[in-house]
């Protein structure tokens, strides 16, 4: 069996299972965010009754993050329906943006965007948060409100993105239904040249497969490319598998994945044991593919859709109006220390935002160095508009008064996952994805660039 | 549910994410609040940028769409999970989304919530039928009839009574999977 059929196996207590087969399996973790937590609270209440307990009050993780730092109403009461709700359920894991268990939150917009307007146990975008807070353990089932949910196979578990409805049920039941999906496998060979990071590697399969070539299925990497690569580049790639249509996308887990989990599990106190599950010999795939990481070369996936592939040294003739960095593929620390080494000591043309992933995100930036400088600073100096109210943000346009929004028509190279018209607001402007190597050079001429240029 | 309907239909291409269907702004209304979620409807497929579509699926100030049947092409719904997106576009009175194939969260989301039939034709029809053309959807037969033609959809098998109850959790309570409501 591949990685993710042994998962469902065991998750569904059956000894075998193969794509095709509907299975109920048992949730480990089930994450839910301000967007779509409140619906899904809804739907529990609704279903199970006013006074319904939830079936496992420490694998539900709550993490608010879409829309926090806006001054619309709707939104701000979104966080507070999630906070009434995990106080009467007695919800362990919710990082809230106010510490005051009992306040309700909302956002001052006379204070600005850029300062610091959350509490002590606000985490960010959850799927960066979920393992940084130690909630994401190889081998388990884990289902999030939220496409991008599929992030956290990066450390060898099974995760995807599901509706209110389904959610609603698991708050209930702990179960889902689901079918078994087939696997694609990418063995990776070499490795990334200079200036080529995990975004180039994730932007040339969903082109090779198109956007829709991984409906339905899952995404598995491995090889000797796929061990040498961190964390966050595993998160960068998994994160995208639903824009190849993926139900799922997951790495092996190997020591880099051990030491990443089990340092995080300890600081934060979360759940220790997990059974991991080992690659098997006699795994079926429905499409087997080899690619040499060190042939890549930076690519740019162009507007209207993820699968629109180019190489960035092509795009040259192509201007820009701003360039954007952050959201849960794209705002990691080493995504902001890539960024700053192409800007360092340079000035941008084009007016660019970044939005760190999360709070951790935004204290390495402070406290991490390059020549005697922060990475903060340096990034200032150079004139990215930078934001602590680490967030989604822009990456999905949001309310209007949203920091980096689109809010006119424009072209704008970003960092983010998804370029569909309208995605970061306005919907005649036209988003370009690409590496935060290529998002700063760019930024830096005011056209699509190949950040070899700057390295 | 009548057996057969007919309605002009709103004929959209390739990639209909989520974003168009409702986009992001929007998401602060809670669909299980019955006011937000007739709101959500009067947005549906408000993202679809007007120079591609001039035609908009939802007049002015309209709670209802006159096109209560949608023809769509590969991937409809990709994107978000958002699961305002079928509930956008069954408050404002879509009945069935029809199109070449359809992305798994959303035609997941279509059977669980049970707001509408997602058809898959084996035929392309967004270059044969063009938006305001009066078609009849049978759902007996599972065919559509536009233009005096007549085709026949692939049958929508399994997930077909779980619409028919009303969604995940009529289904389950009526086959006896949860309890019934106390």
């Amino acid at each position: 069996m591949t990685l993710t059929e042994k998962i469902l196996a065991r998750a569904s207590g059956k000894s075998h299972v193969q794509p095709g087969d509907n299975v109920w399996v048992q949730t480990d973790v089930l994450l839910t965010h301000d967007v779509c937590g409140p619906g899904t609270i809804g739907v529990f209440k609704r279903e199970f009754g006013e006074h319904a307990r939830v079936w496992d009050r420490e694998k539900i993780v709550v993490i608010p993050d879409h829309y926090i730092f806006t001054a619309d109403s709707l939104s701000n009461r979104n966080v507070d329906i999630l906070r009434d709700f995990v106080r009467e359920q007695g919800i362990p894991y919710f990082y809230d943006v106010i510490d005051d268990p009992n306040g309700s939150w909302k956002f001052d917009a006379s204070k600005g965007q850029l300062k610091r307007q959350y509490g002590s146990r606000y985490a960010g975008v959850c799927h960066t948060a979920l393992p940084e807070k130690g909630h994401t353990r190889p081998g388990e089932v884990l289902f999030g409100t939220d496409s991008h949910t599929c992030m956290a196979g990066a450390f060898a578990l099974f995760a995807t993105g599901i509706g209110n409805t389904d959610a609603g049920f698991i708050f209930g039941t702990g179960k889902l239904l689901i079918k078994v999906p087939a696997t694609m496998r990418f063995y990776f060979e070499g490795a990334l040249g200079r200036g080529v990071m995990a975004k180039d590697v994730i932007l040339h399969v969903i082109g090779e497969i198109g956007f829709d070539g991984a409906t339905y299925r899952a995404m598995q990497y491995e090889g000797p490319g796929a061990s040498a690569l961190n964390m966050d580049d595993r998160m960068t790639i998994t994160n995208m598998a639903i824009e190849a249509g993926g139900k799922n996308g997951i790495f092996p887990a190997d020591q880099t994945t051990f030491d990443y989990v089990d340092a995080r599990i300890r600081a934060n106190g979360t759940k220790s044991d997990y059974t991991p599950v080992d690659l098997d010999r006699d795994q079926k795939f429905i499409h087997d593919q080899v690619i040499d990481l060190s042939q890549l070369e930076p690519t740019v996936a162009m507007h209207p859709n993820p699968g629109n592939r180019a190489p960035a040294k092509t795009l040259g003739h192509i201007g820009l109006d701003r360039a954007y960095i952050g959201s849960c593929t794209g705002g990691k620390t080493s995504d902001f220390l890539a960024f700053a080494e192409i800007v360092r000591g340079r000035k941008l043309k084009l007016d660019t935002f970044g939005v760190p992933a999360t709070p951790q995100v935004v204290d390495d930036l402070h406290k991490l160095q390059m020549g005697g400088e922060s990475v903060w600073s340096i990034l200032e100096s150079a004139g990215v508009q930078l934001t602590e109210n680490a967030s989604c943000a822009a990456c999905l346009g949001g309310p209007g008064d949203t920091f980096g929004r689109l809010n006119t028509p424009m072209k704008c190279i970003s960092a983010t996952n998804r370029n569909f018209p309208g995605r970061m607001g306005n919907k005649q402007s036209e988003v370009f994805l690409a590496s935060p190597y290529t998002v700063a050079a760019s930024a830096l001429t005011g056209k699509i660039t190949d950040p070899r240029e700057f390295l | 549910m009548p057996d057969s309907f007919s309605t002009p239909v709103f004929v959209v291409g390739d990639n209909i994410d989520t974003d168009q269907i409702i986009p992001a702004e929007y998401l602060t209304l809670v669909p299980t609040i019955a006011s937000e979620y007739e709101k959500l409807g009067t947005y549906a497929m408000i993202g679809l940028p007007e120079d591609k579509y001039p035609v908009r699926f939802m007049a002015p100030g309209a709670t209802k769409t006159k096109y209560r049947l949608i023809i769509g092409g590969r991937n409809f719904g990709c994107g978000s999970s958002r699961e305002h997106a079928p509930i956008a576009l069954g408050a404002c009175g879509v009945k069935a989304v029809i199109a070449d194939s359809y992305a798994r969260i959303f035609f997941r989301n279509c059977v669980a919530t049970g707001e509408l039939y997602p058809y898959e034709t084996p035929e392309p029809l967004a270059g044969v039928v063009k938006t305001g053309d009066e078609a009849t959807l049978d759902f007996e037969k599972d065919t559509l009839t536009v233009g005096g033609r007549t085709i026949q959809l692939r049958p929508l098998g399994e997930v077909r009574p779980v619409i028919d109850a009303g969604g995940l959790f009529n289904y389950a309570r009526k086959s006896g999977m949860i309890p019934a409501a106390s």
